[in-house]
């Protein structure tokens, strides 16, 4: 039987792994756009975990919430990034550079 | 067993209405032949005006009822919130029509996404539950994300939406984690139950890391130092009728996500997020005014200006006392109309192929228009916080809220900083008033957005003669 300890490292890896994702990355804003849904899987694992730890629902319908949430930002953190291919014609992280200061 | 109760829906009435508007100025719009968006301007404004007023009347001195199973509450601290974020979200949006026809922009979706965003600030002002304070967020955020993409041909303005959305996306994230760990730790989302668990000290380091994360998300939505990376990107890069528009009202929004997260549930850990609370203010205060000492675009010193206003506010939450948070409550709405009206300068002063966010382009403003250099006198004395505007009162009552938390070395260094910040608000009023231009150009504005800005600068100065009622208000708010 996993302790709700597992459950709790298993998703500080995830949302770490997810943080690097975002400061490390300097290539392809897709890589971003897939490290912020990893940082919300991970909370959807603490939420379960504790969830079923506690013997409480709320957290699991907390995790459906952020769920379609997600879902919703990802729509528009996709549009934003065609919005920004069309006028620049990349999406390398790297030359989002034009204000400086 | 099921037991179903009847919500109370009259006292969630501001956010159905908002929520029922925002519908009808959807369809309505698709019936506008204008071309102009005019349907769903004069929609939304009187949505956001019956919103304060419903938000106000009916609910103003309500004794914290809670509906919808604890997850929705009604008090005075939400009446007036809502009624503050609903009127400064009008104002902002009373300048924006012209500055859009000019770029094309004029289409019924920006107010349509103002409006979701005003729903947004409501339900996080009136959220007892963790999940309704994360729907309201999230739903404030979205829509200002495609805000400040609308103008989609624009290479500066999507750059800064992608920044926009990665930090805030991860600001979420990190705020969902804390979140997260605070449910783990007191086995409730209602805010009511997080307080009475916290007190009780059990779990009490998962509940510190929680809380720790919770803090950095509210400092990312805030754009506290050092969390403030996105701030001057995003107001120089978007549209400046969308900068105005999240310039003000959505700092009353972090406020609220402050006070009912941090001040209300976890008010027992006050000693512990005091500290990182002072290490936010401090930074902020340092980063904001040395950075915007150095900026030559007028909206990018805006910008670091209101990382170290957000400093100033900070402080009064550090108080942690009553009268700190209706210190920093007075100072989120007064900020809000300043921010309204510098932004709103702007956008008068720019016309079609031009805008004016440069501080060169506002040399000579008093030869050319002494009303608009009176205005941006006034706003600029607000700002630095000289008496008879109401930025003084502002920061005066932060100060005494330090004073008497026993802070005197915060309240010292804060003066010190904002004695730094006149010097670049004084630098602008010396390009309006001490340049001269060859043959100045008068200014041509059509008569809406002037009475606006004249009503505003107006404000500034009426509030700063008279505070009285507002400091009441916000007194009152917190029960004193």
């Amino acid at each position: 039987m996993l302790a709700l300890s597992d459950y709790l490292i298993l998703s500080a890896l995830l949302f770490s792994i997810g943080m690097a994702g975002i400061f490390l990355n300097r290539k392809n804003a897709i890589v971003l756009l897939m490290s912020i849904e990893l940082i919300l899987l991970a909370v959807n694992f603490n939420f379960i975990a504790f969830s079923h730890f506690l013997g409480d629902i709320h957290g699991q319908v907390f995790v459906f919430f952020i769920l379609t949430v997600a879902a919703a930002e990802s729509a528009i953190g996709l549009a934003i990034l065609v919005v920004l291919f069309r006028n620049r014609r990349t999406i390398n992280v790297g030359d989002l550079d034009m204000m400086k200061g | 067993m099921m037991n179903f109760e009847m919500p109370q829906f009259a006292l969630a009435a501001p956010e159905i209405w908002l929520g029922v508007m925002v519908c009808v100025v959807l369809v309505a719009d698709l019936f506008d032949r204008s071309g102009e968006a005019r349907f769903a301007f004069w929609l939304t404004q009187l949505s956001l005006l019956a919103g304060v007023w419903l938000a106000f009347y009916t609910h103003w001195g309500d004794s914290g009822q809670t509906t919808f199973n604890g997850m929705v509450v009604s008090d005075s601290l939400a009446a007036l919130l809502k009624a503050a974020s609903a009127a400064l979200a009008a104002l902002t949006l009373a300048y924006s029509r012209d500055y859009l026809r000019d770029r094309g922009l004029l289409k019924g979706e920006f107010y349509l996404l103002a409006l979701i965003a005003t729903l947004g600030m409501f339900v996080m002002a009136s959220a007892s539950s963790l999940l309704v304070l994360y729907i309201g967020l999230e739903l404030l955020s979205l829509s200002l994300y495609a805000m400040v993409a609308l103008d989609r041909d624009n290479r500066v303005g999507s750059e800064a939406a992608m920044k926009y959305f990665i930090l805030g996306a991860l600001a979420s994230g990190m705020l969902l984690y804390g979140m997260s760990m605070i449910y783990g730790a007191t086995g409730s989302l209602l805010i009511g139950e997080i307080m009475l668990a916290a007190s009780g000290g059990e779990n009490a380091l998962l509940l510190a890391f929680g809380m720790t994360f919770a803090l950095v998300g509210v400092a990312f939505k805030f754009g506290a130092a050092p969390f403030h990376m996105w701030v001057p990107d995003v107001y120089q890069g978007a549209p400046t009728a969308v900068t105005a528009f999240l310039g003000s009202a959505p700092k009353i929004a972090a406020l609220a996500l402050f006070l009912r997260l941090l001040a209300e549930g976890l008010g027992d850990l006050q000693a512990q997020w005091q500290v990182m609370a002072i290490i936010l203010a401090v930074g902020s205060l340092a980063a904001g005014n040395l950075f915007a000492l150095v900026q030559t675009n007028f909206k990018r010193m805006l910008a670091y200006s209101t990382v170290s206003h957000i400093g100033f506010l900070f402080l009064g939450l550090v108080a942690g006392s009553e009268e700190g948070y209706s210190a920093a409550l007075f100072y989120a709405i007064s900020y809000g109309i300043m921010a309204a009206g510098a932004f709103g300068m702007i956008i008068l002063l720019s016309h079609k192929g031009f805008e004016a966010e440069q501080i060169e382009d506002l040399n000579g403003l008093n030869d050319r228009h002494s009303g608009y250099a009176l205005v941006m006198l006034l706003l600029m004395f607000s700002m630095t916080g000289i008496p008879g505007t109401v930025g003084f009162y502002a920061k005066w009552l932060v100060l005494q809220a330090l004073v008497e938390a026993g802070l005197v070395w915060l309240a010292v260094l804060a003066v010190l900083f904002a004695v730094i910040g006149a010097f670049y608000y004084l630098r602008v009023l010396k390009a309006v008033y001490f340049e001269r231009v060859e043959n100045p150009q008068p200014l041509v504005s059509s008569r809406g957005p002037r009475v606006v800005v004249a009503a505003n600068g107006a404000l500034i100065l009426l509030l700063g003669l008279f505070p009285d009622t507002l400091i009441a208000l916000c007194r009152a708010a917190f029960g004193l």
